[in-house]
């Protein structure tokens, strides 16, 4: 396979996976401003641009941080390198520059999602934004679909690859905004603010029924963490994309008989997150973990370049 | 006259680029008024080079450096026995027919500025032959030489209309206002051997060509306004620098490129001379 | 305009009345399709189309201007005689070209012989300096022609123009098709239609035999501009479709004369390019020193012998309109045979004669440049504005050897769904002739383009043109008395 086409593929992977995380947090973050705490929902959207890395972006000098604006920049902004039409626009260029490397319904479910969102001028209200972004996460699964139903081969492997990568930065810098609100092992929730603010976190991705499932007790701050960050078996956590990273280069390694300096680093990870527990990485600091995890899922990413010579 | 030639070019990156791939249009051919008696090109690090011949006739080399490299120098080293044959250019060993040399170039096109020499062409003399001396006489006269404000991209029009260049300058208004005329005619890139004793210049020199019916591919220098004579070494031609410039190349990577450029053209002792004849 | 006497595919000259031989069942079935039917498998072909993203971006437009090229249902039907015919002219005409861009960029002798005027090829700006000299590896240059056709009368066509470079529009002939299957199947049970669908393995066959020979498995890749060219909808789909890796430039280096591809297991020795970029984009080290598009070294390493270009640079020139008006000259001189296929009559304005009858007959006749393409800064005379006219004669008189004229021909039309019901419009036709080393072949079909304006003779989807299926009748069933 070219490189150029690998990192194309790669770059779906990401972006889609960026696409669908963005959509979360602004159906999760409308949620949470609806549930009344904080009436003009600043707090809200500050946190929600935050979680994207896109604070400085939003210029607030020239417009007001409100719902609606803050809704315009994460959905349509297309100066927002994070907006749900810029990484669709990725997705979809990187789509076109590989046609030959994606079936045509993998194909098909970017561009109706592209389509969908191209010409909008406006997210509308609260409602109509919900509606958008329930429009395009079902084009989205439809994507994931179709990825699934794809060849298991190389340009299926990089999009997961891509994807799996995607996911660890998002999960990464979602628990970092809120790392403050970890309380210390065994304490519980304080007021109602706190634990929609968790749940908010656990809907941005996809992981209240898991929480239930998993742990059967009342919301507690520093069991959300572990759910987030060691649980193997919830698909967003930290670990299970550390594990998906290694999975989808080891294809490759087995296809190929060679290994390379991506394959280490993904398995030191791994291997590193497996001895660990969530007391410890409270103690020591959640915050310089996270920001440790996101270093090194950045190093990761640029070894994978790197070794597939997507330069 | 035995000519020798020390040429170097000379490259220095600000970070050694991943590949570098040349074309090099260095090597001179024998033809009546110009015999090459040795020449050598070499290059300082590891590199391949493959010698072959474009459309025009002009002996290539392609140069092919596939490691990083922080600097590249190309060094050409040689000797040629000139006759001075009043411009005449015969027996190049090969050679594409006149009508070619027709078509204009973006950088040969001409504009009002090359419009309005050659129309003074065509008032001051009579017939092809006259007709490009009084050009290249023109130019000496008109055109001011100045290192200092066109670059390579410059054109015939644009040097024409600010009324000064280098050799590569005039050579490219010599050849807008032949083809202008009717008059097929070529950019050569060679070497001069300066009589006023500056034998160090930094860079290779360039002429003009134009095919005179009875008299065949006639070689003007417009920035001396003469005809070439045993001081020149011909040794590319092509439709405009573009085409016989010595060096063509690319890169990936390597940051910013500093270049220098050496020519020493000499005579050989006569001595030298006299044996080689014999 | 509506040029009433215009000869019908489906009609012929009856107005309607009474189908070509062979042609009768497709008649019957127009009739027999309720009109809302038609258009509900109109808009399936359009909803298909776009889903599938088989587009076209406008030149000069931005690539926002994604844009799908009209299809239409009712298909333009060539019985077997007419085609069999029509192969055997466009066959000929290709060994022509072939044997003549063999010849100019080598011995000449077409020059020395004196049959065409020497200047209207070497002083041409499509005589590729840096071929000359050149052997096209297994003497083809020109792999791929696009023959454009127009019909005016039940056994008159005329070559419009010959594409040598880069022609396009195959992917529609196959899209067309695919199209046509699946919303009127009861089509191909009454007509014995000839499949195309081979074209994609005879295109790969035909590259990969013009390998260099000493390449052993040989590997053939396709070049294209980029995800942002106007064609790339028919890149990626012919390169899927023969199974070989679509590149760009980026993807290629030269090193030591030898092509290779970056791939994620390193570099991978390639042998053959079929390249949709135009000559001046290949190598920026020989043509355009600013082009990002092409290959360093690229040029150094065909004329080396290591790699293959389809078609080989400097095939331009055979469709250059000066070099065409001589195309009847040029198939007698290398076949020793009369043309079977028919140049338009063609004035060349560099000659004073013909530019005189040029801008005295400009309200009826066809102004080219001679290096245009695309249907740009074409002026037909009887559709001509009279700014548009005095814009021409200014041009005309200024460069006139950038121009030639030719008679306004009644394009032959085929009904066609229109939103006022079906009515005929005016079509041409260009079939793809594959050039390889064992031979010449001419796949059965091809596309017809149609202009969907009312009266118009403009096919080019640039102006407003759009597509139909090309139906060639087998044997037997479709042949006419």
């Amino acid at each position: 396979m070219l490189s150029r086409t690998a990192a194309h593929l790669y770059w779906i992977g990401r972006f889609m996976e960026r696409a669908e995380f963005a959509c979360r947090l602004v159906e999760a973050t409308i949620r949470l401003s609806a549930l009344g705490h904080d009436p003009q929902g600043g707090q809200a959207w500050r946190s929600a641009l935050s979680v994207v890395g896109a604070e400085g972006a939003f210029g607030e000098e020239s417009e007001p941080l409100t719902p609606f604006s803050a809704r315009r920049f994460l959905t349509l902004d297309d100066e927002n390198p994070s907006s749900i039409r810029s990484c669709l626009a990725g997705a979809r260029d990187n789509a076109r520059a590989a046609r030959t490397a994606i079936t045509v319904e993998v194909w098909q479910a970017i561009n109706r999602a592209w389509l969908i969102i191209r010409d909008r001028a406006s997210p509308g209200g609260a409602q109509a934004t919900l509606n958008l972004v329930e429009e395009l996460k079902a084009e989205i699964r439809g994507f994931e679909g179709a990825l699934g139903r794809m060849l298991r081969t190389e340009g299926n492997w990089f999009m997961h690859l891509g994807s799996s990568i995607e996911r660890g930065d998002n999960t990464a810098r979602l628990l970092d905004v809120k790392y403050y609100l970890l309380l210390p092992p065994g304490e519980a929730v304080g007021g109602t603010l706190d634990r929609d603010q968790w749940t908010t976190i656990l809907q941005i991705v996809s992981a209240r029924t898991a929480y239930r499932h998993l742990y059967q007790g009342p919301l507690q701050p520093w069991l959300v963490g572990d759910l987030l960050i060691l649980r193997g078996e919830m698909p967003r956590s930290l670990t299970a994309s550390a594990e998906e990273t290694v999975t989808h280069l080891g294809a490759f390694a087995a296809r190929s008989g060679r290994q390379g300096a991506a394959d280490r680093r993904a398995r030191q990870r791994l291997s590193r997150m497996q001895d660990l527990n969530i007391e410890t990485i409270i103690q020591n600091g959640l915050h310089e973990w996270l920001q440790a995890y996101i270093a090194e899922n950045a190093a990761i990413d640029r070894a994978i370049a790197e070794q597939f010579r997507f330069g | 006259m035995r000519l020798s030639v020390h040429y170097t070019t000379a490259y220095h990156y600000s970070e050694p680029p991943r590949r570098i791939i040349q074309l090099l249009r260095m090597v001179p051919a024998t033809f009546a008024g110009q015999t090459v008696l040795d020449w050598r090109v070499n290059v300082d690090c590891d590199a391949r080079l493959r010698k072959a011949r474009d459309g025009y006739g002009n002996a290539t080399h392609m140069l092919y450096v596939d490691r990083p490299v922080e600097s590249l120098a190309i060094s050409v080293e040689g000797s040629v026995l000139t006759d001075d044959k009043a411009g005449l250019v015969q027996g190049l060993p090969h050679d594409l027919p006149p009508p070619v040399f027709l078509r204009s170039t973006p950088l040969t096109k001409a504009g009002p500025a090359v419009e309005r020499i050659a129309e003074a062409t065509v008032q001051s003399a009579a017939g092809t032959l006259d007709r490009l001396h009084a050009l290249a006489a023109n130019l000496h006269r008109d055109i001011r030489f100045d290192t200092e404000v066109t670059s390579i991209d410059t054109s015939a029009e644009q040097a024409c209309a600010a009324g000064h260049g280098v050799c590569q300058d005039f050579a490219h208004i010599f050849i807008a206002v032949a083809r202008r005329l009717g008059i097929p005619s070529r950019y050569v890139s060679g070497h001069l051997f300066r009589r006023d004793g500056r034998h160090v210049q930094e860079a290779g020199h360039a002429w003009g060509e134009a095919w005179v019916d009875d008299l065949g591919w006639t070689a003007f220098d417009p920035l001396n306004g003469i005809c070439t004579d045993d001081a020149y070494v011909r040794v590319a031609c092509g439709l405009d620098y573009r085409d016989a410039a010595p060096v063509a190349g690319a890169r990936s990577g390597g940051g910013d490129e500093e270049l220098r450029v050496e020519v020493r053209v000499s005579e050989a002792a006569r001595q030298a001379q006299a044996q080689s004849q014999s | 305009m509506a040029a009433p006497t215009a000869f019908d595919e489906l009609w012929g000259t009856s107005r309607g009345r009474k189908a070509r031989p062979g042609l009768e069942s497709l008649a019957a079935w127009l009739a027999d399709l309720p009109p809302a039917e038609l258009d509900r498998r109109q808009q399936a072909a359009e909803a298909a189309f776009r889903s599938l993203g088989v587009t076209f971006a406008v030149y000069g437009e931005e690539e926002s201007a994604e844009r799908i090229i009209p299809f239409d249902i009712i298909p333009r039907v060539f019985t077997a005689r007419e085609w069999s015919a029509l192969a055997e002219g466009l066959e000929q005409r290709v060994r022509a070209i072939n044997a003549f861009l063999g010849d100019i960029y080598g011995p000449r002798r077409i020059l020395a012989d004196g049959a065409i005027p020497p200047d209207i090829v070497l002083a041409n700006s499509q005589f590729c300096i840096p071929c000359a000299g050149a052997r096209a590896p297994h003497g083809v240059f020109a792999h791929i022609c696009g023959i454009d056709l127009v019909r005016t009368g039940a056994d008159e066509f005329w070559v419009l123009e010959d594409n040598a470079r880069t022609p396009s529009g195959v992917s529609y002939m196959l899209e067309n098709r695919e199209a046509m299957l699946r919303l009127c199947p009861e089509l191909f049970e009454i007509l014995d239609v000839a499949p195309v669908d081979s074209y994609p393995e005879m295109l790969r066959e035909t590259l990969l035999s013009v390998a260099p020979d000493k390449a052993k498995d040989p590997v053939g890749v396709l070049l294209t501009p980029g995800h942002h060219n106007s064609a790339y909808y028919e890149h990626s789909f012919l390169a899927d479709n023969m199974g070989i890796e679509l590149v760009e430039g980026r993807d290629l280096v030269v090193d030591d004369g030898v092509v290779f591809m970056r791939t994620i297991d390193g570099p991978v020795r390639v042998d053959v390019i079929y390249r949709r970029i135009d000559d001046a984009f290949l190598d920026p080290l020989v043509f355009r020193p600013d082009s990002l598009l092409g290959v360093p070294g690229l040029m150094a390493a065909y004329l080396a012998g290591n790699v293959s270009l389809v078609n080989a640079p400097g095939s331009g020139i055979a469709d250059d309109k000066a070099i065409y008006s001589y195309m009847p000259e040029i198939v007698r001189y290398y076949t020793g045979e009369e043309p079977k296929l028919h140049n338009v009559e063609t004035w060349r304005c560099r000659e004073p004669q013909a530019l005189k009858y040029t801008l005295d007959n400009l309200e009826q006749l066809v102004v080219k440049p001679v290096d245009g393409s695309g249907g740009y800064g074409v002026m037909v005379g009887p559709a001509a504005t009279r700014a548009e006219m005095e814009t021409f004669r200014a041009a005309l008189k200024a460069e006139p050897h950038h121009y030639i004229a030719q008679p306004t021909l009644a394009l032959s039309t085929v009904p066609t769904f229109t939103e006022r019901g079906i009515a005929p419009r005016h079509v041409d036709f260009r079939p793809f002739v594959l050039t390889g080393a064992n031979g010449v072949r001419t796949v059965p079909g091809g596309l017809t383009r149609v202009a969907l304006r009312e009266g118009s003779l403009v096919v080019n989807s640039s102006q407003g043109g759009g597509t139909k299926d090309s139906f060639i009748l087998e044997g037997g069933a479709g042949g006419d008395g």
